[in-house]
């Protein structure tokens, strides 16, 4: 039992208790004697009872009363009565051994396989379950029956929306109840039943009864859930819709070959450098979504000579489902050393809506009644956080804050609330240091939603790679370095970059990364990258020739904590990978399969890796093994 | 800081697996091969697995074995997958799996997916995300994962997931930390991090630290100390 202190047994008691014991080894023994020779006399089920009584779990037993059960109903099948009778006397057995431990698992399972014989009444069942939910609202095992009884006896989902709002008003903190009801209003809205057709007429409701419970008890985390779900039901939009793509539709896209010069200031998002007779185009949904081929997206543009476009979710797992889509156009024959200006426009069925500025007509009536749903929210948690500081309060208001100008972008009237936002992470993080990182993480985000949300903004940040001979022919880098980012986001603003600096950060991860197909050159330099598998983005950088990762602490680390979000020889999901035929699994191999498995698809020619514990001399000739096409290693040329 | 009273440990385990005759042990005879994995993996972790008699234990666990291929509490209850996991874990730690049949042993458990993907505990039907992590984590040991349908499991524990970021032990089920150890347990094994959505469960998750430093399994209940271990490690797999 939770929650007590254990004492050693006095020695008369420890007496008691062995000869309690032996009798209870005989009641088993025998018992297990008449499960074994399938005996279900009155009194072999007696003797079930008595040990189900006292000790609910011991499971076989409630296995042997099912037997017993069957073996009854078909010898009396034809008498209803005595069917009644027998189910009955289960459902007696199972209160019984309930009231002896209502968290038995065997026994709620038991009175489900006599209800789907089609015994019992709604009422008795529920009846039951007041009892016991009265006894311990929080009784998982009996909300999870009721759901069950609930569905498998068509008890309409108003009336238990009703009892979620009993048990409420009974007690703000009945995380389980509110639970169900959020459970049970998805269910009404998305059937759309009568009376509850449209989100907008709902959930004001539900935020004024969740209000109650906030304002009572701010930190009771009960009601705070149940509001982020109201906000989530408030915001999201089910379909998925494309975000961003590259190249930007509507624009002018020069391709540069490697020997031209640019002489004409365009600017960098439209200004692609090319190596190869390819490049990418790139589609960014707001969700993971399937089915991205070349009948469901048509590429109208000059260079689409190939009728069937293969596209590509890019995955970590080998999964149908991605947010990020590629394929790859060819360019005509010749022309690799002159600049040309193409046209691009594609047209997307998928969605009517593009860069979130067109908007269908059902998004438009809709967004009033968000929007203002919203400004009410952030005016009511402003209130409230006048009155007390409270974090989930803080974290909330930054949340909303944060909806409204998603809901808003593009920015109609240009005022944003990012600088709330961040001064609100800031405060939380000196208020709830438990949770500093999750609040540095969000803090990185916002920061990047800020910096990238407009161009004169990413244009301060261009500058020309200072290393390159021309500077006139290399492509602009991106510097979002000595930010404290410890988290990447906003990739749909950033697809069009191919060179990023995003050193003297806090990055331990870089996921997401694999979005930004374009990218050639890369610089992690002095982040915390604890371990290859941090970097399993860049598998899919294809494009990638220049990576710096030194000063990280890769090696550093006997846990490897982001093992599992990447694919290994060790996972399931791999499997084909790993069996390619063509390599020699050496103990190199062994040793560094995470380097391995990392850098070995790509056409790296400069790496940068001092500064990692991992590095010695065995690895950096490994590295030089994987890495056959690398002419810089550490900044020493190779031969 | 004190220091791990690891010998008093070991002779309390040894006590209790030796104490068949408390009327507890009576009590419990049906799981003891669940005592008998956290035993002896604790042994295991001082590091005196060999405090116990290897033979002994492996005869025992065999004898646990029904026909059907799965593995009773103890000798003569019913098969079910909670023992039939704890059988083959408790043999890998003595580094012995290979005595087993394993095509027989998984056959048991292939048998009890469902078609919605999830698994059921026994012939008797009970269903429970537990019970997906057991399936998933006794045949990624055994080495026979591909026998059953990976993908439809994984469905059935996505389908579990709820908008705290959690999981329950059926589509519906509030989130419980015990749950959402054998659900996110169950997709790291199946290669199926990505539907976490990890910002969302570790916030949940670090909620469940109470002031007197333990964890609870839930919003507004007491710290428990099974859950200490489980929430625990949940943590180190996502930092």
């Amino acid at each position: 039992m939770h929650g007590r202190p254990r004492k050693p047994l006095k020695p008369e008691d420890a007496a008691a208790s062995a000869a309690k014991a032996e009798k209870l080894r005989v009641l088993q023994s025998q018992f297990l004697h008449n499960h074994h020779n399938h005996i279900y006399s009155k009194e072999a089920v007696e003797l079930s009872t008595k040990l189900l009584e006292t000790n609910p779990e011991l499971y076989t037993a409630w296995n042997y009363r099912k037997l017993a059960v069957q073996h009854k109903l078909t010898e009396n099948d034809s008498d209803p009565d005595s069917l009644k009778s027998i189910l009955d006397e289960e459902l007696r057995v199972v209160e019984s051994a309930l009231r002896q431990n209502f968290k038995s698992y065997g026994a709620w399972h038991h009175r489900k396989w006599i209800l789907s014989k089609g015994h019992s009444s709604i009422d008795n069942e529920l009846r039951l379950l007041d009892k016991f939910q009265k006894a311990d609202s929080r009784n998982f095992h009996a909300w999870n029956y009721r759901r069950f009884v609930a569905a498998s006896m068509n008890r309409s989902e108003e009336d238990e929306l009703k009892y979620t709002e009993d048990m409420i008003c009974n007690n703000f903190s009945n995380y389980s109840a509110w639970h169900n009801r959020s459970l049970l209003l998805s269910n009404l809205l998305k059937r759309k039943v009568e009376g509850f057709v449209s989100k907008e007429k709902v959930l004001p409701d539900e935020y004024e009864f969740v209000h109650q419970a906030i304002f009572t008890d701010p930190d009771d985390q009960s009601g705070w859930f149940y509001h982020l779900w109201l906000l989530d039901q408030t915001v999201r939009v089910d379909s998925p819709q494309l975000v961003s793509s590259w190249p930007t539709p509507g624009s002018d896209l020069i391709l540069l070959g490697d020997r031209c010069l640019d002489g004409c200031a365009s600017s960098p998002f439209t200004r692609f450098h090319l190596d190869s007779r390819t490049f990418p185009l790139v589609l960014y949904f707001n969700q993971a979504v399937e089915g991205v081929n070349s009948s469901t997206i048509t590429v109208d543009s000059e260079l689409n000579t190939n009728k069937d476009l293969v596209w590509k979710p890019l995955s970590s797992c080998n999964s149908k489902a991605a947010q990020v889509w590629v394929t790859q156009l060819n360019l005509p024959d010749g022309n690799t050393h002159s600049s040309k200006v193409f046209p691009v426009e594609d047209s997307s069925p998928i969605s009517s809506l593009y860069q979130l500025s067109i908007k269908n007509d059902n998004e438009l009536t809709d967004f009033e009644w968000r929007a203002a749903t919203i400004a009410k929210e952030i005016d009511h948690f402003r209130e409230l956080l006048s009155l007390i500081n409270c974090k989930i309060g803080k974290l909330t208001l930054a949340r909303l804050l944060m909806a409204h100008d998603a809901m808003m972008c593009p920015p109609a009237n240009k005022i944003s609330h990012s600088e709330e936002v961040l001064e609100l992470y800031n405060d939380l993080m000196r208020l709830d240091p438990t949770h500093v990182q999750y609040y540095k993480d969000q803090h990185s985000l916002v920061l990047l939603q800020q910096v990238t949300s407009n161009w004169e903004s990413l244009l301060s940040r261009c500058f020309h790679y200072s290393n390159s001979p021309s500077n006139r022919g290399s492509p602009m880098c991106l510097q979002l370095k000595n930010l404290s980012l410890s988290r990447l986001g906003s990739f749909d603003k950033l697809l069009w970059v191919q060179m990023l600096d995003l050193s003297h950060n806090e990055l331990r991860s870089i996921e997401g990364l694999e979005a930004l197909q374009l990218l050639s050159c890369l610089n992690l330099s002095n982040n915390i990258l604890g371990s290859f598998t941090a970097l399993e983005p860049i598998r899919q950088l294809k494009s990638l020739r220049a990576l710096n990762i030194s000063y990280n602490e890769i090696g550093a680390h006997s846990i490897d904590t982001t093992k599992y979000l990447c694919s290994s020889p060790l996972s399931h999901s791999v499997g084909s990978e790993w069996n390619h035929g063509q390599t020699v699994i050496d103990d190199d191999i062994k040793s560094y399969w995470e380097a391995y498995f990392i850098l070995k698809g790509l056409n790296l020619t400069q790496f940068d890796i001092v500064g990692n514990a991992i590095v010695n001399e065995k690895f950096k000739s490994f590295l030089i093994k994987v890495l056959p096409g690398l002419k810089w290693l550490d900044g020493e040329q190779l031969h | 800081m004190g220091e791990l009273a690891a010998d008093k440990h070991v002779k309390y385990i040894i006590s209790v697996e030796k104490k068949k005759d408390s009327f507890e042990s009576v009590v419990m005879e049906h799981l003891r091969l669940n005592g008998a994995y956290w035993g002896l993996t604790t042994l295991d972790i001082l590091g005196k697995l060999d405090a116990v008699d290897e033979e002994d234990v492996i005869s025992w666990i065999l004898k646990c074995q029904d026909e059907s291929g799965g593995f009773a509490g103890n000798i003569g209850h019913d098969p079910h997958v909670l023992y039939t996991l704890s059988a083959v874990q408790v043999l890998a730690l003595f580094d012995k799996v290979d005595i087993l049949d394993a095509d027989k042993v998984s056959n048991y458990i292939v048998g009890l997916q469902n078609e919605d993907g999830s698994f059921s505990g026994d012939i008797w039907g009970e269903v429970d995300t537990r019970f997906s992590y057991i399936a998933i984590c006794c045949l990624s040991i055994l080495q026979r994962l591909d026998k059953i349908n990976v993908d439809k499991a994984v469905e059935y524990i996505v389908s579990c997931k709820n908008l705290d970021g959690g999981f329950g032990c059926t589509p519906g089920g509030e989130s419980h930390s015990g749950q959402i150890f054998c659900c996110v347990g169950a997709l790291a094994i199946a290669g199926a991090l990505h539907h976490v959505d990890k910002d969302l469960l570790g916030w949940w998750l670090c909620e469940r630290q109470v002031k007197s430093g333990g964890l609870n399994g839930r919003p507004e209940k007491l710290p428990d100390v099974g859950l200490l271990l489980l929430v625990g490690s949940f943590k180190l797999d996502h930092d």
